[in-house]
């Protein structure tokens, strides 16, 4: 039995003010958390492609960055996910999507569709390191080891799986298998984050969320957000990196330390210059596709105009016209692009432009998720969100500030160990 | 027998017993014994009768163990009244558990509205409750298969399997569903399936004072709610969505959504 509780908050009451008809069960459900899923699952899928365009497409400019990538991409997997266990009302029976999926749903295909992407960029990152492995192995195992460097030589022995030869035959099937699996990983990566649109896309209930563009608009935003986030951390820890070659903290530095390479500051600089630039090229043609698109969106359904135009109309232009055409569209969208095509690109100012698409596709997610939320299932009445910043309780925690800034910190806390198993850095002529 | 000969026979031997395996359907008696193409519930109100006392919203939130001043609730009841520009107000405050004792329309933020009774050209009450889709939309989304319909007719939630993702919550276009703020899973009528599979009456129908909320058998042609859903013009809650919802309405109006 159920005991009666003098005033109890309801899920979604805390953060939900209701203004005109709204229905007594309605309140923004899906909040901060649902805003970060496609958030983050974009970012993995858009450095995975960004990865491939080298590994696939041969596309050599982007050699340094595709590795970064790449393992940046795997940092931020197990990320993607935390928003939704961090949403789910009873996180501990998450598992039960996995033991029965209900194959209706566009959801309980998540967990068939993260594996599969997981285990592509784990075994891509293997291959790739596979020649790394093994020479890590026979360099620690013949030197006097010191701090961490024992715990370094077993982990390299498990995942080694014991496949030590790097005869050059090997190393060639090697690359090839590199070469298949980030050519998989592009529709994988895409399908991973379209179906995340599609969620969203297949809500009939919802007028804002259901159309079919959606899946393509969230591939899209995606790439943009994950080659954007790419330029900007490559650029960091390029800087982070010169800074510790000139103090000779090889702390940052796995590679050095491990001896591979033989880095200047001069070779560093040239290719951090070098490196972002080349990708801010390809960010500024996904980022036309990206704003194509919503804008074909947006210019569609005011055109049909049917029946909940009118609630999507006061949504669009009045409520939410701050958040969609300044921080959206100007800040996120116009701005960064024309500092993208104004001559004389520096470092500086793409790692700029970069930080602001990034807001903008943060702000994209934002408006389409608590945006699809914003008006009333009559149309008649509308909800405001407010993010609650200080939590009082564990739910405001996880989906508030609180919760934000753990999901924004932690690919960058499991990038730094990773970092040090996998020099993202690390560069080798013959490496893929 | 060699390592390899045997590794293939197994296989052959696993795979073939599998296949004819297959081809025998295995029965679950409880599945068996719910299956039953005799009965369909459904469910009739009439408009017309309803005064806005708000006692079925009562009922249900004690019957069904709803926290009581918990601003969710499993049924209510809407207030439209319209006036002589054309202007249609609607509000339900509290889900009109308490009744409409007061004229003023409760617009939340925007706050009370007043209109004059010489203005009003019409006014009246609708209740509301989950409308046991035919093609329900919360029964395709749910990712783990923990919202479910019975074979009669009755969409219903198990509260152990319900990983609480909401998906469920989005995807009705009714606004029925929520989170049950002590169990911490999704929550809905459940057209009292307690009572009505013992033969009783849901509890909203039973604490009715007009007859405005009737539960009955949709596959019974004497039942008296199919005789009238049969005979008389009745409506349904946005047919557009194509979730064929099972709750009839007799003076449903186009401003009801």
């Amino acid at each position: 039995m159920v005991e009666q509780v003098a005033h109890m908050l309801v899920h979604g009451e805390a953060w939900t003010l209701k203004d005109l008809f709204v229905l007594p069960n309605e309140y923004v459900y899906w909040s901060i958390q649902i805003v970060l899923y496609p958030y983050m699952t974009g970012l993995v899928a858009g450095a995975f492609v960004l990865s491939s365009l080298y590994h696939v497409f041969a596309v050599e400019k982007l050699k340094e960055i595709a590795r970064f990538a790449l393992v940046f991409s795997f940092a931020l997997l197990p990320v993607a996910m935390l928003p939704l266990l961090l949403h789910l009302q009873q996180p501990l029976r998450g598992i039960n999507v996995m033991m029965t999926p209900h194959f209706t749903s566009a959801i309980s295909a998540f967990g068939i569709v993260f594996m599969t992407y997981g285990v592509i960029v784990a075994s891509e990152i293997w291959f790739v390191y596979r020649k790394f492995i093994v020479e890590s192995i026979h360099r620690l195992a013949n030197k006097q080891r010191k701090g961490i460097e024992g715990l370094l030589l077993m982990i390299y022995k498990i995942i080694s799986l014991g496949a030590m030869d790097i005869s050059p035959e090997a190393i060639e099937a090697d690359h090839k298998a590199t070469k298949v699996l980030a050519g998989i990983g592009i529709p994988v990566a895409c399908f991973l984050h379209g179906y995340a649109g599609f969620i969203f896309g297949s809500v009939k209930a919802n007028a804002l969320w259901m159309t079919p563009l959606m899946p393509v608009i969230f591939i899209m935003s995606a790439i943009v957000s994950g080659i954007a986030l790419c330029i900007v951390s490559y650029a960091i820890f390029m800087w982070l990196r010169r800074w510790a070659l000139a103090r000779g903290k090889n702390f940052f530095l796995p590679d050095q330390l491990a001896g591979t390479t033989n880095l200047t500051i001069e070779d560093l600089h040239e290719m951090q210059v070098h490196e972002t630039t080349m990708t801010a090229k390809y960010l500024r043609i996904f980022m036309i596709l990206a704003i194509t698109l919503e804008l074909l969106d947006i210019i569609f359904r005011g055109y049909t105009a049917v029946k909940s135009w009118d609630i999507l109309r006061q949504v669009i232009y009045e409520h939410d016209f701050f958040k969609i055409f300044v921080m959206q569209y100007g800040i996120g969208n116009a701005l960064p692009f024309l500092m993208l095509i104004l001559p004389g690109l520096t470092t500086r100012r793409a790692c700029i432009a970069s930080v602001l698409v990034l807001f903008g596709v943060f702000m994209m997610r934002w408006n389409v998720v608590i945006g699809g939320q914003a008006f009333s299932l009559t149309f008649d009445g509308f909800m405001e969100y407010s993010l609650p910043i200080i939590p009082h309780d564990i739910e405001t925690f996880k989906e508030g500030l609180g919760g934000v800034l753990l999901v924004f910190g932690a690919p960058f806390v499991i990038f730094y160990f990773l970092n040090m198993i996998f020099p993202a850095f690390y560069s080798d002529d013959d490496a893929h | 027998m060699k390592r390899r000969d045997f590794l293939k026979s197994s296989a052959v031997f696993v795979s073939g017993a599998a296949v004819s395996t297959s081809a025998l359907v295995m029965l679950d008696p409880q599945e068996v014994l719910a299956t039953n193409p005799e009965l369909r519930w459904g469910f009739l109100v009439d408009t017309h009768k309803c005064v806005g006392c708000g006692m079925c919203v009562k009922a249900c939130k004690l019957e069904n163990d709803i926290p009581y001043d918990a601003n969710v609730t499993r049924t209510w009841v809407e207030r439209y009244v319209m006036t002589q520009d054309g202007e249609v107000l609607k509000d339900c405050p509290k889900g009109a558990r308490d009744g409409y004792t007061n004229k003023q329309i409760d617009h939340n933020e925007s706050g009370m509205v007043d209109v004059a009774d010489k203005d009003i050209t019409q006014a009246f009450f609708v209740p509301k409750l989950c409308n046991h889709c035919e093609l329900a939309a919360c029964v395709q989304v749910c990712p783990v298969g923990a919202t479910y319909a019975t074979n009669d007719g009755v969409v219903l939630i198990d509260r152990t399997w319900c990983i609480g993702c909401g998906y469920c919550i989005m995807g009705c276009p009714y606004g029925v569903r929520f989170f049950h703020p002590v169990v911490h899973t999704a929550d809905k009528c459940t057209l009292c399936y307690h009572r009505i599979s013992k033969g009783g009456n849901t509890a909203c129908a039973q604490a009715c004072p007009f007859g405005a909320r009737t539960v009955g058998n949709l596959r019974d042609h004497n039942d008296p709610i199919t005789k009238i859903i049969m005979t008389q013009r009745v409506g349904v809650l946005r047919p557009e969505y194509g979730t064929k919802p099972q709750c009839y309405y007799i003076g449903l109006n186009e401003e009801v959504r």
